[in-house]
This record gives structure tokens, C-alpha cells and sequence, in this order.
């Protein structure tokens, strides 16, 4: 056999096991058609049930249209839920015995984590993308220019990304692939909801906004926002430049925090 | 070369809590052998495989795999061994070269020889035919014969075999039988753990008896029905006169007699071969007792079994009760049940 050079070994694991996390989503498409479904029916709700009530309240930069201030949040919900599929898929390997065989396999340790939160920013990449067309079905438009759309998916990506270190970790400390179903959605929907996500947060009672101005998902969904819809479609006081930056310190800092977290909890797998 | 030990155990001990999996094992076994390790559920067989196989580090001892230590060293152990856990441990979703091909790659092979072994495999295992159909679509035995290529693709020197027939049907088996014996021919060694003593008796070269953490006795399989002596007597009575009939063997023959939990049947040693059971029977037609049968047969290693642990292998009277549909397996603990 032969040897290889570590970084050069992890990299080509790493892909092997990218094409192997990626090909479950190819040969089973329901798996992609649900999860987007999902956000899809949040965004028609959202946009036909709360859109007439809430678009009074949401600056003028939005074009005047709700669905315009929904999709940059939107990005970031289906974001912080699909990374929950890291957490679904590697409680999956571990009852089914994948895990130990990976770990007995002289491969690159860092393979398996890093493969599969790989497979699943892309696979998350792509029901963005869906969602993003349904979004343009039904009327939303960006208001700067293909260069911030372009960007604000770059967010939502990165996001999606480090979310998936988050769920990486829960999913090695539940083990059980039922329980952790359930808790994929304690940290996700206190984060969504509480967030300029739906509403601007100005009008949240002065505790809860303290929290919502605050946190990661606020955060990217104010850059998406600052990226398609403008300046204008800040809070007062908040750059596109800035926001930017504060979302990607985000994601950065989740991943430091939880990358060595996930691969300690890796490594203690027994 | 050929004469040193090519897996190690030494002193071996694994707590889980107050719970001690492993309570200073020791094996050795030869290159080319099938050596077995028998013994019930929880015994320790799995906790000791883990550790082997470099999944699980033990409190104490030391273990070498090929030479190479498993615990300072195991990304080098992991080279030589190949893993086939309890669970077929492959994708439902890939195709069956995918899955191999996959693991042959992460044990470092380029695409093209991952490909090549891939398919020589494939066909020695007779999955060749089914080679680009998705794993879903295979039954219970394919996939673990699948799972026993993926093991192999590497062309490790050292086998592990977590019970590499529980829970398939009795067809499947011997499959997973003519495999096993036909890497042995090509110089693999192996070491299998099981529940089923036919199978110990049928595929090890020597074995070892594990319960609650210790090997309780070693050797092949002969040697350990020798050392319940030549032959046993065995007596099927009812319940009322149980206590007399273990009284009259326990006199005539010296030894503790064992009851059957699964059948009732009462068996002990015969160290004077027929001359013990010409005893017993006038011994017990002097008590007035008349047994529903009486009989002189060679040890089996069920016999080999109760006398070292004092019970059967638990999960055989299990397996025997079920049909191989409705049998179920340890995964059906994560709510998974077998296809």
C-alpha cells in the first residue's frame, strides 16, 4: 500500500466520503423534494398569511413587498435546519455500524466529519437554490444586484457551514438517531424565531430584542438583507460593509468554538 | 516468521462503570487459523474485538495486531485488519461495488486497484451478478455478505468477525461459511466470535470459552470435550423426581450434574464410559425412578458450555425459538428492525 502525505490522504478521504453523503441524496430525490418542501410552505405561509400584516412594519427599502424582506431570512432559516441533517446522518452511520468501520479503517481521521459536513452544505446549497426559485416564482426581486445576491447565498452558505459543526456535535453527544430528531430544534428554533428573521426586531418587548439584535441568525439575515435589499433595509446605525463582517465573525467563531468540540466528541466515540 | 503469534492479547481489562467487560485477557493466535470466541451475549467477545480492532482503548493490558501494537500505534494496526461488525455496516443507497469500492479507497488504494479487487470480490462472493443493484434492494444474507467483502478489500492479514451469522437464515449461513473457510485458504487469519456452538465446533481451529469478561478455558474444540472426559450421561425426567435423579449421578460419578435450563434434561460427566451408565440406570431403578430416557453420548460443546459456565449460551435458545423472519437483532435496540 501506498503512503501518502497526511493533508493530501485527508483531502482525498475527505471527497470519498463527500461522494458517498452526496450519492444518498441522489438516489433517494425525495430526500431533497422534502426537505424542501419544508421551507417552501413557510415562505407561502409566511408570505400570504403574515405578508399583508407585517408589511406595514418593514422598511421601505423592501420595494413596498414583504416576500422581499422574507427571503433573506428565509435563507437563513433553511440554513440553520438543514445543517440538522449533519446531525440526523451521522447518528444514522453510528447505529448502523459505519462509524466503527470507519474507525477502523487506516484513513484520515478527520474524514468523516469533514466529509460529511461538506455533502451537507452542498446538499443545503441546492435547497436554497430551490427555495430561493420559489421565492421568484411568487414575486420576490433583489434590489441591488446579481453581485449581492450572489453574496448573500455566500452568507447563508457559511452559515449552513458552521451550523453543521453545531449539529456535528449534537448528533455524536445524542447518539440515538429518534432522539435527536427532536433535539436538532432546541437550539434551531429559539435562534429563528427570535431574529429579525420575520419581523424587524424594533417592535420585540426590550428583553427578548436585547437577545434578537444579538445572536447569529440576526446577524446573517441583516447581511442578506444589507446585500439584496440595500442599506436601507438595516437597522439605524448599520452598514452593509459591517453587517457583513459581523456575520462572518459569526460563522467563523462558531466554527472555532465548535469544530474542536465535534472532534473531541468524535474521537470519544467508543 | 510463521510461527509468531500474529494477534496478542496480554492482561486485556475494559471497565464500563462498575461493569468490567474484560477481566484480564489474555489470547494468542497463530497465522492461518480460525480461532473462535464463544460465549453468550454480553460475555465480552464484542468489548474484546473492539479493542482489537482499535475502536476501544482498554484500562489495562496490551494487544498487538500483525505485529504492530494497537494501542501506541493504530493507525498502522488499522493497515493490517479488516472489521466486520454485527451490523452490515454498508449503504442502502450505494450500489454494492460502490459500497466496496469505497472502503477500499479509504484503506488507501487507488481508484483503479480499488476497482480491480473490487470486482474479484464481488464475484468470489457471488454478489457479482447483484454488483450495480443499490444495497436496498439485497436481503439480509447478501448484505452480510457484502459487508464481509467490504472487510476484505483491503487484503487485511487479520479478519475480525463480530457474529458474522446472527440473525440470517440457515442458507445465508453456509454462504458465509464456504467464504470464511475459503480465506483461510488463501493464508487470512481469523478471528470470529459466536453465539453458536455449531458454528465454533464446524469453523475454529481452536477457541476460546469467554463469560463475563474471562476466558474460561481454551484449546480446540476436541480438547475442550476432552476435558469433560470421553463421554456424558444425559436423563430427561420430570420435575417430582429431578432432585433424586441429580442425587443418584451425583454418587455414582463424582461430579456436579448440570440441568438444562431449555429442556430440563439433567447431564453429567461418565468417567467409566458405559460402566457409569450401567450404574446409574441400576441406581435409579433401585430408587424406583424410571426416567423418560437415559443415554450415553459423546460431549458436545453445548455440554462444554454448561459445565464451564453453569448455564447455556443464552441467545441459542433464542435463535432456536425463532424463525429467521421474526428473529431479531441487537440494532432493534435503535429502533431498527431487520429487512
Amino acid at each position: 500500500m501506498t503512503t501518502m502525505a497526511s493533508p493530501l490522504r485527508a483531502a482525498r478521504d475527505t471527497s470519498v466520503i463527500v461522494r458517498r453523503n452526496l450519492l444518498r441524496n441522489v438516489r433517494l430525490p425525495q430526500l431533497l423534494v422534502f426537505a424542501t418542501v419544508q421551507p417552501v410552505m413557510f415562505l407561502l405561509l409566511f408570505n400570504y398569511v403574515f405578508g399583508g400584516a407585517i408589511g406595514r412594519a418593514i422598511p421601505p427599502a423592501a420595494g413596498g413587498e414583504y416576500i422581499n424582506w422574507l427571503i433573506p431570512g428565509l435563507l437563513i432559516q433553511v440554513a440553520a435546519f438543514g445543517a440538522g441533517q449533519t446531525a440526523l446522518g451521522l447518528t444514522e452511520d453510528l447505529s448502523k455500524g459505519v462509524i466503527d468501520r470507519f474507525r477502523s479503517l487506516p484513513m484520515a481521521r478527520s474524514a468523516v466529519l469533514a466529509g460529511r459536513t461538506f455533502a451537507d452544505v452542498i446538499r443545503n446549497g441546492a435547497v436554497i437554490t430551490l427555495m430561493l426559485v420559489v421565492g421568484f416564482l411568487i414575486g420576490f426581486r433583489w434590489q441591488t444586484n446579481i453581485l449581492g445576491m450572489v453574496g448573500g447565498l455566500a452568507v447563508a452558505m457559511a452559515f449552513s457551514f458552521s451550523m453543521s459543526w453545531v449539529m456535528a456535535l449534537i448528533g455524536l453527544t445524542v447518539k440515538n438517531p429518534e432522539a435527536v430528531q427532536s433535539a436538532v430544534f432546541i437550539p434551531v428554533f429559539p435562534l429563528v424565531f427570535a431574529s429579525s428573521v420575520f419581523v424587524p426586531t424594533e417592535t420585540m418587548p426590550s428583553w427578548l430584542r436585547a437577545f434578537a439584535d444579538n445572536q447569529p441568525v440576526t446577524a446573517m439575515t441583516n447581511a442578506i438583507r444589507g446585500l439584496v435589499l440595500g442599506e436601507g433595509a438595516l437597522p439605524v446605525g448599520h452598514t452593509v460593509a459591517g453587517d457583513v463582517l459581523t456575520a462572518l465573525a459569526w460563522a467563523a467563531g462558531i466554527l472555532v468554538v465548535f469544530v474542536p468540540l465535534a472532534v473531541r466528541a468524535y474521537r470519544r466515540i467508543t | 516468521m510463521s510461527e509468531r503469534p500474529i494477534v496478542v492479547a496480554e492482561g486485556i481489562t475494559k471497565r464500563f462503570g462498575d461493569i468490567v467487560a474484560l477481566d484480564d485477557v489474555d489470547l494468542c493466535i497463530e497465522p492461518g487459523m480460525i480461532y473462535g470466541l464463544l460465549g453468550p451475549n454480553g460475555a465480552g467477545k464484542t468489548t474484546l474485538i473492539r479493542v482489537l480492532t482499535t475502536l476501544l482503548r482498554p484500562e489495562a493490558g496490551r494487544a498487538e495486531v500483525a505485529g504492530v501494537d494497537v494501542l501506541t500505534d493504530p493507525q498502522e494496526a488499522r493497515r493490517h485488519l479488516g472489521l466486520a461488525g454485527q451490523f452490515a455496516a454498508v449503504d442502502d443507497y450505494l450500489t454494492g461495488r460502490e459500497n466496496v469500492e469505497m472502503v477500499g479507497r479509504l484503506y488507501g488504494l487507488d481508484a483503479r486497484e480499488a476497482k480491480r479487487r473490487t470486482a474479484e470480490i464481488l464475484e468470489r462472493i457471488g454478489l457479482a451478478d447483484a454488483a450495480d443493484r443499490t444495497v436496498r434492494t439485497y436481503s439480509g444474507g447478501m448484505q452480510r455478505r457484502l459487508d464481509l467483502a467490504a472487510s476484505m478489500v483491503g487484503e487485511p492479514q487479520v479478519l475480525f468477525l463480530d457474529e458474522p451469522t446472527t440473525g440470517i437464515d440457515p442458507k445465508s449461513r453456509i454462504d458465509i461459511w464456504l467464504l470464511i473457510q475459503d480465506l483461510i485458504a488463501r493464508g487470512t487469519t481469523i478471528l470470529l466470535t459466536t453465539q453458536y456452538l455449531d458454528e465454533a465446533d464446524r469453523l475454529a481451529d481452536r477457541l476460546a470459552v469467554i463469560d463475563h469478561g474471562k476466558v474460561i478455558s481454551e484449546g480446540t474444540a476436541d480438547e475442550l470435550k476432552d476435558r469433560l472426559g470421553g463421554a456424558v450421561i444425559e436423563v430427561s425426567v420430570g420435575d417430582d423426581v429431578r432432585p433424586q435423579v441429580l442425587e443418584a449421578l451425583r454418587s455414582v460419578c463424582g461430579e456436579e450434574p448440570k440441568i438444562d435450563p431449555v429442556n430440563g434434561s439433567v447431564t453429567v460427566a461418565a468417567p467409566d464410559g458405559p460402566r457409569s451408565l450401567t450404574r446409574v440406570v441400576l441406581a435409579l431403578d433401585e430408587a424406583g425412578i424410571v426416567p423418560d430416557d437415559i443415554g450415553l453420548r459423546k460431549p458436545t460443546l453445548d455440554d462444554v458450555f454448561l459445565a464451564l459456565t453453569g448455564h447455556v449460551a443464552e441467545e441459542i435458545t433464542v435463535a432456536t425459538e425463532m424463525s429467521p423472519g421474526n428473529r431479531k437483532r441487537r440494532g432493534f435496540a435503535f429502533g431498527r428492525s431487520e429487512r
